[in-house]
């Protein structure tokens, strides 16, 4: 912090400032009316992932081929302002070009204890490595570019504790499915989250990004987790993490940052790890869920007028049946990826349970890796394989089917299993309708053309 | 910035839906846009226009009464998921100057102040009450008092609204955010030299 004047809000430092293409634009505008310069280009960095194709005719440039005339325009910016303001661009031919928060943890940009931002409500994900990281708003774009400086109140702390173990088939996406659930969309609001216990503890760095990624969904700006052995492990080594001396003095100050034991939270709640099932949404937040046993809810059985209309609204959106069971109902598109479910870790095991199996024709499967690194993994693990074998295709890196912003998108009336983290109206494609799920869970559906219970396979 | 008016009148368009997401308030497909202007003719794009893309008779924004409307009465948690300012842009470039729920998104608040755009949270008594009140009465004034924190119904009933004095003090003098951090850029200077 630099400081807080009397009634006014504290003035944060950003220690990383992430951009896209999306979000950015208007900022520098603002910037260039103004006068103003980057006061910290060694601190901003860039990538291309909402508004790029997934297509490729062999070569990164090819990608732009399919690119819609506003996509382009997008990116071609991007890359202009990247180029004038002297900020480092993982740009279309970069082998590290990914999804944002993909590659910042991937090239060691994210470290314990440090403040990052991006104009991008997903930044909650790095919140996985000690550091308090939130989405942003694209005029707050243009005050850390200005100023690297942003205005903030201080938010209060909710403890999530989970305790136990999470079982064979359950994975880190249903347990942060089963929290927003619990706790609903607005239950985060104000407050960061901070998960604690053994089921979490025990996550690798790819599960604890997946848990704080979506704590945006709960309506928290952030999640974190303290670092650990595993934190610091996943981070040696990578391209833009401390080295030699520095390394060691990073350490003895990570070490450092955990809270106390007795630790006062605003608020706190208890999860046992062990009785989670997988998870799949039904509706158009979130929050509405179920394991993948479950039932549809009866609006009938719910009390409070705006609740029941938001569930009969969603059942009418999602053209389901109060009480239909979950399990068994035709899917027309799986899609695998994004920043919650696009890592090597999520394609390991989609890739495990599709492994010698056929997705039935009439089903179509979409796997996009999270960044370059990611895709070069898995390909060297012979993963691709797997899934086109299986009929699937295998794409090239970006949020592609997450937001619908580059042509990969579900046709209205569509049902689509998929491990992003938005089931909104409309969110993969106008009329089209999104069930959130596991990797694994996703894997079960694309063999099946059906939601299926991953256990069945197990 | 331009300032906020100390208060202002208007009729209220209502939105009942609770937990109305930043992709109902204007979809991804619009944020392929480089500048600010124009938005608000994608404001709620998929609820507002049919099939063929012409406006949906039916949905309350469509209605000639409420083409001047300034004010939206919208259900809880209004603003929630994606950053996207897009939202408050499109919001305001219809011609919304508040927006009245019993809570808002973090992130969605923070743009919203910054576009001039108010967030005003009401209890939810006073809410259900404006809710009966205003659904379908588009002749019918709402006054929103900056100054005084007030929301004043049609008929006088009035209830208190909280805002931090600081976003309260940019708006009703036109100071933004950004100007202010540019006064601290010594201290921030010396922050950088110290760390």
């Amino acid at each position: 912090m630099v400081c807080q004047d009397s009634g006014a809000p504290a003035v944060l430092y950003v220690d990383l400032h992430l951009l896209h293409e999306v979000t950015s634009p208007q900022a520098f505008t603002e910037l260039r009316s103004r006068g103003l310069t980057v006061r910290r280009p060694d601190r901003s960095f860039a990538t291309i992932d909402h508004s790029l194709p997934t297509l490729s005719n062999g070569t990164p440039e090819s990608r732009l081929q399919f690119a819609d005339e506003l996509s382009l325009r997008q990116i071609r910016k991007m890359e202009e302002n990247c180029r004038e303001y002297g900020i480092s661009l993982v740009g279309i031919d970069s082998p590290e070009q990914g999804i944002i928060h993909v590659i910042g943890p991937e090239l060691g940009l994210t470290q314990p204890g440090s403040t990052i931002v991006c104009g991008d409500s997903h930044t909650a994900t790095h919140g996985a490595f000690g550091a308090l990281a939130f989405g942003i708003g694209t005029s707050e774009v243009g005050h850390v570019l200005a100023t690297q400086c942003l205005l903030q109140m201080e938010p209060k702390t909710f403890q999530i504790r989970v305790d136990g173990r999470l079982e064979k088939g359950v994975s880190a996406k249903d347990l942060i499915l089963a929290l927003i659930n619990q706790i609903g969309v607005g239950g985060g609001t104000g407050f960061v989250l901070e998960y604690t216990g053994e089921a979490v503890g025990s996550m690798s760095m790819d599960e604890r990004m997946t848990v704080c990624n979506m704590s945006i969904e709960a309506g928290a700006r952030a999640g974190m987790i303290a670092p650990d052995e595993t934190t610091f492990d996943y981070l040696a080594g990578r391209k833009f993490a401390p080295s030699g001396a520095d390394w060691e003095k990073s350490l003895a100050r990570w070490r450092g940052l955990p809270a106390d034991e007795n630790a006062v939270y605003d608020r706190s709640i208890t999860l046992n790890a062990a009785l989670l099932e997988p998870m799949i949404t039904f509706g158009t937040n979130p929050g509405m869920a179920v394991s993948v046993t479950g039932q549809v809810p009866d609006p009938a059985n719910v009390d409070g007028l705006e609740e029941r209309a938001a569930l009969e609204r969603s059942l009418a959106y999602m053209g389901l049946t109060p009480g239909a069971v979950m399990a068994g109902h035709p899917v027309d598109v799986v899609f695998i990826g994004s920043c919650t479910n696009g890592r090597l870790s999520d394609l390991r095991q989609a890739s495990s349970l599709i492994k010698g199996r056929r997705i039935p024709a009439g089903v179509r499967v979409l796997v996009v890796p999270g960044s370059g690194q990611v895709k070069r993994q898995a390909e060297a693990e012979g993963l691709h394989r797997i899934f086109v074998e299986a009929g699937a295709e295998w794409r090239e890196p970006g949020c592609s089917m997450c937001i619908a912003m580059n042509g990969d998108q579900i046709e209205p009336g569509q049902f689509a299993v998929s491990t992003t983290n938005r089931n909104f109206e409309g969110r993969q494609g106008k009329g089209g309708r999104t069930f959130l799920a596991s990797p694994l869970t996703a894997a079960a559906a694309a063999v099946t053309g059906r939601v299926t219970d991953p256990r069945e396979f197990m | 910035m331009e300032r906020f008016p100390e208060k202002f009148a208007s009729n209220v368009a209502v939105l009942p839906a609770g937990n109305i997401d930043t992709d109902q308030i204007i979809p991804a497909r619009f944020l392929k846009a480089t500048d600010k202007v124009g938005l608000g003719g994608n404001l709620f794009a998929d609820w507002r226009y049919l099939e063929d893309g012409s406006p949906d008779p039916k949905f309350v924004l469509n209605r000639p009464e409420y083409r001047t409307a300034q004010i939206l009465l919208a259900g809880d948690n209004f603003g929630s998921g994606s950053s996207r300012e897009h939202a408050p842009w499109a919001l305001v470039g219809f011609g919304f100057k508040a927006v009245i729920s019993t809570s808002f998104a973090d992130i969605f608040r923070g743009n919203a102040l910054k576009n001039r755009l108010l967030p005003v949270v009401v209890t939810r008594g006073f809410h259900a009450f404006l809710n009966e009140q205003y659904l379908n009465s588009p002749r019918k004034q709402l006054e929103i008092d900056l100054t005084r924190q007030k929301v004043v119904a049609s008929g006088g009933r009035s209830e208190e609204f909280h805002i931090d004095p600081f976003s309260k003090t940019c708006l009703l003098t036109g100071v933004d955010e950004l100007g202010y951090l540019l006064n601290l850029q010594d201290r921030i200077a010396l922050f950088e030299r110290a760390n």
